[in-house]
């Protein structure tokens, strides 16, 4: 029976709480009111209600008949995230962590962001429980990201530049600790990914857990069985784990992670973190990462501003060390290539993170056979991703 | 028992506080930073925090943040800066403590630091980002090679939490004055004051005051109180307006040898304890 992680925080080897002492208190405190928060029917019965109202829950789970005649192969199930309320899986993530905040009666949420998608959906849920939302993103990715850049603006929440670093996703979750280690009495952390300090890996994945318990019910209602393989993109990894947890005893269901190989593994400009990295601690966690041989965290790159960051929640580092679920690189050419297909076979535009996942899916399902199915978690959906499209096919919008 | 204890316990017996001070290795070169920590020594510093650079400074304000850049960029690595500490212990029996995150340690591999550190005359080791529940894995080196691990508290820490680290702390204790990232406002002393007093209560070891005293003033305040009091973001702001110029050492002198006397007269005035 898979349990992790053990009462510190740790996965393994990986994991654990590197934080300043300033944040221990406040890590310890957020943790007791979630373990209280699990325990607490009333608690529960809200997330439900909004998962279910306002979320959308449960998301469909979509034969995607032409792509699988297109590859020939095993069947392939979409589990549609992207038809979540503010069109990702983020949301999942948000709304139990708001409820946390107002639980815990903090007032203010910050949050870091690259694609902009965590972003929305942090300012999403604190114009829905008024909360003061602050949300940190590098420069490089609020060019890149205009269009959700303005969608948090609309809904009241202050986007910070950051120009430090890289100015990507790495240098947002810097500025938004430095944010936090200073207003911590007030401020809650809403953290966008299965990384970060203990309990944050634990408490995102079991929020977006909602995902495989989701599909792996509606895998069973549709074919009578599991899936035989289960697929989804990772930056951090918080789709992924969501998908893969309610799995992980189910030792017939194959586990594939994908990473962002960005203009090829080999070139060292890539966000492969588990594929080409070696584990470190960064961002209060212990897990693989992009470093140089001193340990300085080197830069990550990706076409999809969600895959673009030099490392891995700490779970994924250790389901790879276990050998529980494998993982592979996609490139930023085959995830623009799998958008359009997506695009063209089902009329479903994929985020590039997403993209990611199905690209895989289209090289997995032709070594398998007809009678065998493949999951894979569509995360998000593209419009986000138009002028990155456009502008990587040369065009200009 | 330590340099650092040692060294502090003289001074504290005296009657008299510790200057602390802060300075980035390698910036803008290792070099310099010799150079620096020389003329630091001479113009009153009692300990030297020596920071080595990471790309990922989270606990750290933008001047600190920069230093650590501009460290990077000059090509500055553990490695160097050991050997830094190395060529400054053939001169000098100042107290001397690394100061940085922890990846960097993690990567040369914690039981080869704690030996190659201790080898160069490193007396302790101030890692941000590795609280007590982490330290396992390279604690038991650093104890074995003789290098005290600092902790650090700050006024978010619970009183339970307080009396466990301040009675493990070694060489000593870090006391963070505010809740923020180095160099980010100007320390509040009075708001301190009964936290220090009860810090003092508890440890064996000195108690030493940083982040936010940037200035002759503020440490005369802190020291009234504190047994060390740390000055760091002040003193990068000397050395990034000056960097290789001919006037670096004279101002960083100039600077310190005002925080000596500030921190001096503040030890002359009443000890603090009578007065509480």
């Amino acid at each position: 029976m898979y349990k992790q992680p053990d009462p510190l925080g740790h996965f393994g080897q990986f994991g654990g709480r590197y934080v300043a002492e300033t944040l221990m208190p406040a890590l310890l405190e957020l943790e007791e009111a979630y373990r209280e928060s699990q325990v607490d029917p009333q608690f529960q019965e809200e997330l439900q209600h909004y998962l279910a109202k306002y979320v959308g829950r449960p998301s469909p789970l979509f034969l995607a008949d032409r792509l699988t005649a297109h590859c020939g192969g095993a069947r392939i199930y979409l589990k549609r995230e992207d038809l979540n309320h503010t069109g990702a899986h983020k949301v999942n993530n948000t709304v139990g962590q708001a409820l946390l905040a107002k639980r815990m009666g903090k007032k203010k949420v910050i949050a870091e962001t690259g694609a902009g998608q965590h972003g929305v959906a942090t300012a999403t849920v604190a114009a829905l429980f008024g909360m003061e939302c602050d949300v940190f993103m590098g420069e490089e990715d609020i060019r890149r990201q205009a269009l959700n850049v303005f969608r948090m603006k609309l809904l009241g929440a202050r986007v910070r530049p950051v120009d430090s670093g890289t100015a990507t996703l790495k240098d947002a979750m810097n500025e938004a600790l430095r944010h936090w280690v200073t207003h911590v009495r007030d401020t809650f952390y809403v953290i966008g990914t299965v990384a970060g300090p203990h309990p944050y890996p634990m408490l995102v994945r079991d929020f977006q857990a909602v995902i495989g318990e989701e599909a792996r019910r509606q895998m069973h209602d549709e074919t009578g069985s599991l899936p035989d393989a289960a697929v989804a993109c990772i930056g951090g990894g918080s789709n992924a784990m969501g998908l893969f947890y309610p799995f992980l005893n189910d030792e017939t269901v194959r586990l594939v992670g994908v990473e962002a190989a960005g203009l090829g593994v080999e070139t060292g400009r890539h966000a492969a973190s588990i594929g080409a990295g070696r584990v470190g601690v960064l961002h209060g966690n212990k897990t693989f990462l992009l470093q140089d041989q001193e340990g300085q965290i080197e830069h990550a790159h990706s076409v999809s501003a969600g895959l673009d960051y030099p490392g891995v929640g700490p779970e994924h580092a250790y389901l790879h060390d276990i050998k529980r679920a494998e993982y592979v690189s996609i490139t930023d050419q085959e995830a623009l290539a799998a958008f359009h297909l997506l695009t063209n076979l089902e009329g479903i535009m994929p985020a590039l993170e997403s993209a990611h996942a199905i690209a895989h899916v289209i090289k997995l399902a032709p070594q398998m056979r007809p009678d065998q199915s493949i999951l894979v978690c569509l995360s998000g959906r593209g419009d986000k991703d138009i002028h990155t499209v456009a502008e990587a096919s040369g065009l200009e919008l | 028992m330590s340099r650092i204890e040692h060294i502090l316990g003289d001074l504290k017996e005296r009657g008299e506080k510790a200057l602390v001070t802060f300075v980035t290795a390698g910036d803008p070169d290792l070099e310099t930073t010799e150079q620096v920590i020389h003329t630091l020594v001479e113009a009153g510093a009692d300990l030297i925090e020596l920071g080595f650079p990471f790309s990922d400074p989270m606990a750290d304000g933008p001047t600190i943040q920069a230093a650590s850049q501009r460290a990077l960029d000059a090509g500055t690595t553990l490695e160097g800066v050991l050997a830094l500490v190395r060529r400054v212990r053939e001169h000098t029996n100042v107290p001397i403590v690394l100061m940085g995150y922890y990846n960097p340690v993690f990567c040369y591999g914690p039981e080869a630091f704690a030996q190659a550190a201790a080898a160069a005359g490193v007396d302790g080791l101030l890692l941000v980002d590795l609280p007590p529940e982490e330290a396992g894995e390279l604690q038991p080196f650093l104890q074995s090679a003789g290098v005290d691990l600092i902790t650090l508290l700050a006024p978010t820490t619970d009183p339970q939490r307080m009396v466990r680290l301040a009675g493990a702390a070694e060489g000593f204790l870090y006391y963070v004055s505010m809740t923020g990232v180095t160099g980010s406002q100007a320390v509040d002393a009075a708001a301190i004051r009964d936290a220090v007093s009860e810090l003092q209560a508890l440890s064996r070891v000195p108690v030493a005051v940083g982040f936010g005293v940037t200035s002759p003033q503020a440490a005369r305040d802190i020291a009234m109180f504190a047994d060390a009091v740390v000055v760091g973001s002040a003193l990068v702001k000397i050395i990034e307006s000056h960097g290789n110029s001919a006037q670096l050492l004279p101002e960083v002198s100039r600077f310190v040898s005002s925080l000596k006397e500030a921190v001096r007269s503040a030890a002359t005035n009443v000890p603090t304890a009578d007065e509480a």
